[in-house]
C-alpha cells in the first residue's frame, strides 16, 4: 500500500508541475482550437466530398477533429512528455540517481507521465473540445456508460502512448544524441495515430495495417469508443494487449540499458 | 552608426552566429543527417495527407490535385525559408525566463540578428527542399494559361511569403517579451498560417478567409496570385490587381514587425531573478 502512495505521490506532483505553466497552458488552447478549426474546415469539405468516408458522418468527422486535438497534448502525440526529461537525464547522467532509487524506474515515470496527462487534458483539452461542441455540430453519446467505456479507453490510451515514448527515450542510452529518436517519435506519432487522417478514411491494405499498429489505440479507438463505432470490450483487449506487450518490452531493454550505463560527467 | 550599417552589421553578426550553431550541430553527424531527414519527411507529412485525402475523392473544395498541390507548395517553400532563418524565435521566451536575454542585450550587435540565429539549425533546410519539389511538380501538373507575368509571378509570391511569414515570426518575438512563456500563440500563426494556406480558400468559412486577408494578410503568400494563375476566382472578391500586390503587402507587414520588435525591447524588464 505504501508504494501505490508513493507512485500516487509522483503523479500528483508530474500533474502540478505542468499546471504552473499558465500562460504556457492558455497559448496551448488558442494554438489547438486554431488547429482544430483548421481541420474541421478540411474534413468537413472532404466529407462533403464522400458522405460516409471511413463509415462516419459529417457530425462523427467533426468530433474526431476536436477530440484530436483534445487528446494532442493529453497524449503528447508528438513527444514532449516524460520522455523528453528521461532522455535529458540519460545525456547527462543524472539517470545513475534514478537507479539507486529503491523505487521501480518504469512505474516512478509512467506516474509522473500519467499526472502530467491529466493535467493536460483538463489544462488544454477540455476548452478546444467544447469549443468544437458550442460551434459545430457533433456525434456526442447521451448515455453514461459510454462515457465511462470512454473514461477506461482514455486511460489505456495514456498507458500505451507512455510505454510508446519510454520505450524511444531508452535509446538514448546507446544513442546520447536524443534529437533524433523525438523526430521518429514525432512523425510516427502524428501520422500512425491518425492525427493527420482519421486511420479508419485511410485506404486500402495501407488503412488495415495503421489501424493494428500501438498508435491506433490513441486517438482511434478511443474515438470509435466514444461515438459507438467499436464495441468497448474488444477495443480494451486491443489497447490492453499493446500496453502489456510494450511495457514488458520496455522493461527487456531497461535492463539491458541499465546494464551497460556509462555515466557522463565524472 | 548609420541605420545602413546597422543592417549591414546585423547581416553580418546573423551569418557568424548561424554559422557557429551550424558547427555545433555537424559534431554529432550522424544525428544531424538523421534530422534532417526526419525534416524532410516530417514536412512532407501533411503532404501525405493530402495525397491519402484524395486517394479518397478527386477535388476538394472544387480544387483539383495538382491546384492543392501548387497552394501546398508555395504555403511549404515561403514558410520553410522563413523558418530556416528565424524559427528559432520561440526561445526567445526560454532566454527571457533564464536570464540569458540579458546578455544579448549587452552585445554590442543587433539583438534581433542574435535572436534569429540564436540556434540555427541548418535541418530546417528541410522543409524548403520538401515544398519546393512539392511546388515543381505542381507547376507541371496544373493546367493554367501561363504567361511570362504569371511566371514571374512564382518567384515573387515565394520571395514575398517568406517576407510575410518572417514579420509573423518577429511580430510573434516581440509578443513574446510581453507574454513571456506564451510561445505556443505563436505557433498557431506560424505552423497554423501554412497549414491554412495548404487547402483552397473555399474550403473555409467566409470569416476566416477574410482574417486572412485583412487581418493577418497571409491570403497574399498564395491564396490570392496562385488564383490569378489558375484562372479563379479571387477570395472575397477581391480587384484583378490584388494578384500583384503581394510584395507591397510584404514591405507592410515587416516594417509593422519592425515596429513591434523596438517597441517590445524598449518596454523589455529583465526577470532580476
Amino acid at each position: 500500500m505504501g508504494s501505490a502512495r508513493l507512485y500516487l505521490a509522483v503523479a500528483v506532483g508530474g500533474f502540478r508541475r505542468y499546471a504552473s505553466y499558465r500562460a504556457a497552458t492558455a497559448a496551448g488552447v488558442f494554438t489547438n482550437t486554431v488547429f482544430g478549426l483548421i481541420l474541421v474546415y478540411t474534413y468537413l469539405a472532404l466529407w462533403e466530398e464522400r458522405p460516409g468516408l471511413g463509415g462516419y458522418d459529417q457530425a462523427q468527422a467533426v468530433t474526431y477533429v476536436w477530440l484530436g486535438q483534445c487528446l494532442y497534448a493529453t497524449l503528447a502525440i508528438q513527444g514532449g512528455g516524460a520522455e523528453k526529461d528521461l532522455m535529458g537525464r540519460i545525456r547527462t547522467g543524472e539517470i545513475a540517481v534514478d537507479l539507486y532509487r529503491p523505487v521501480d524506474l518504469q512505474l516512478w515515470w509512467l506516474a509522473g507521465d500519467l499526472g502530467r496527462a491529466l493535467f493536460q487534458m483538463l489544462g488544454r483539452g477540455v476548452v478546444p473540445f467544447l469549443f468544437g461542441w458550442l460551434f459545430f455540430p457533433m456525434a456526442l453519446p447521451s448515455e453514461v456508460s459510454v462515457w465511462g467505456a470512454f473514461t477506461v479507453a482514455l486511460l489505456l490510451a495514456a498507458v500505451v502512448s507512455f510505454a510508446i515514448r519510454y520505450l524511444a527515450a531508452l535509446c538514448a542510452f546507446w544513442l546520447m544524441d536524443g534529437m533524433g529518436i523525438s523526430q521518429v517519435v514525432m512523425i510516427t506519432g502524428v501520422f500512425f495515430s491518425g492525427m493527420v487522417l482519421p486511420l479508419n478514411a485511410f485506404p486500402g491494405v495501407y488503412g488495415d495495417v495503421v489501424r493494428v499498429l500501438p498508435w491506433a489505440a490513441q486517438i482511434q479507438v478511443p474515438a470509435d469508443v466514444l461515438m459507438g463505432e467499436t464495441e468497448p470490450w474488444g477495443a480494451f483487449a486491443f489497447q490492453a494487449a499493446w500496453a502489456v506487450a510494450l511495457l514488458a518490452l520496455g522493461r527487456l531493454v531497461q535492463s539491458a540499458a541499465t546494464r551497460r550505463v556509462v555515466v557522463q560527467g565524472g | 552608426m548609420g541605420e545602413r550599417s546597422a543592417v549591414v552589421e546585423g547581416v553580418r553578426a546573423y551569418g557568424l552566429i548561424a554559422g557557429m550553431w551550424v558547427r555545433a550541430g555537424m559534431t554529432y553527424r550522424a544525428s544531424f543527417v538523421a534530422t534532417l531527414v526526419g525534416n524532410l519527411v516530417m514536412t512532407g507529412m501533411d503532404f501525405v495527407g493530402i495525397l491519402l485525402m484524395f486517394s479518397q475523392v478527386d477535388s476538394l473544395g472544387g480544387w483539383s490535385l495538382p491546384e492543392v498541390a501548387l497552394l501546398y507548395g508555395l504555403s511549404v517553400t515561403s514558410f520553410g525559408i522563413a523558418d530556416l532563418l528565424l524559427g528559432s524565435m520561440d526561445v526567445l521566451g526560454a532566454r527571457m525566463r533564464d536570464g540569458s536575454f540579458d546578455t544579448l542585450l549587452v552585445r554590442p550587435v543587433p539583438v534581433l540578428a542574435q535572436v534569429g540565429a540564436d540556434r540555427f539549425a541548418l535541418r530546417r533546410l528541410g522543409r524548403v527542399v520538401q515544398g519546393s519539389v512539392v511546388l515543381g511538380w505542381a507547376l507541371v501538373a496544373v493546367e493554367a494559361d501561363w504567361s511570362v507575368s504569371k511566371v514571374l509571378l512564382v518567384p515573387v509570391m515565394v520571395l514575398s511569403g517568406a517576407a510575410i511569414f518572417s514579420a509573423v515570426f518577429v511580430a510573434g518575438a516581440a509578443f513574446q517579451i510581453f507574454a513571456q512563456d506564451a510561445a505556443e500563440v505563436q505557433n498557431a500563426f506560424t505552423y497554423g498560417g501554412t497549414t491554412l494556406l495548404q487547402y483552397p480558400p473555399s474550403v473555409f468559412g467566409k470569416d476566416l478567409v477574410r482574417g486572412a486577408t485583412f487581418v493577418l494578410p497571409l491570403a497574399f503568400v498564395n491564396w490570392v496570385p496562385a488564383a490569378h494563375i489558375l484562372g479563379r476566382p479571387y477570395p472575397v472578391g477581391l480587384p484583378s490587381w490584388a494578384a500583384f500586390v503581394s510584395p507591397l503587402v510584404a514591405v507592410v507587414c515587416c516594417a509593422l514587425a519592425a515596429l513591434a520588435w523596438r517597441v517590445g525591447l524598449r518596454s523589455y524588464r529583465s526577470t532580476g531573478s
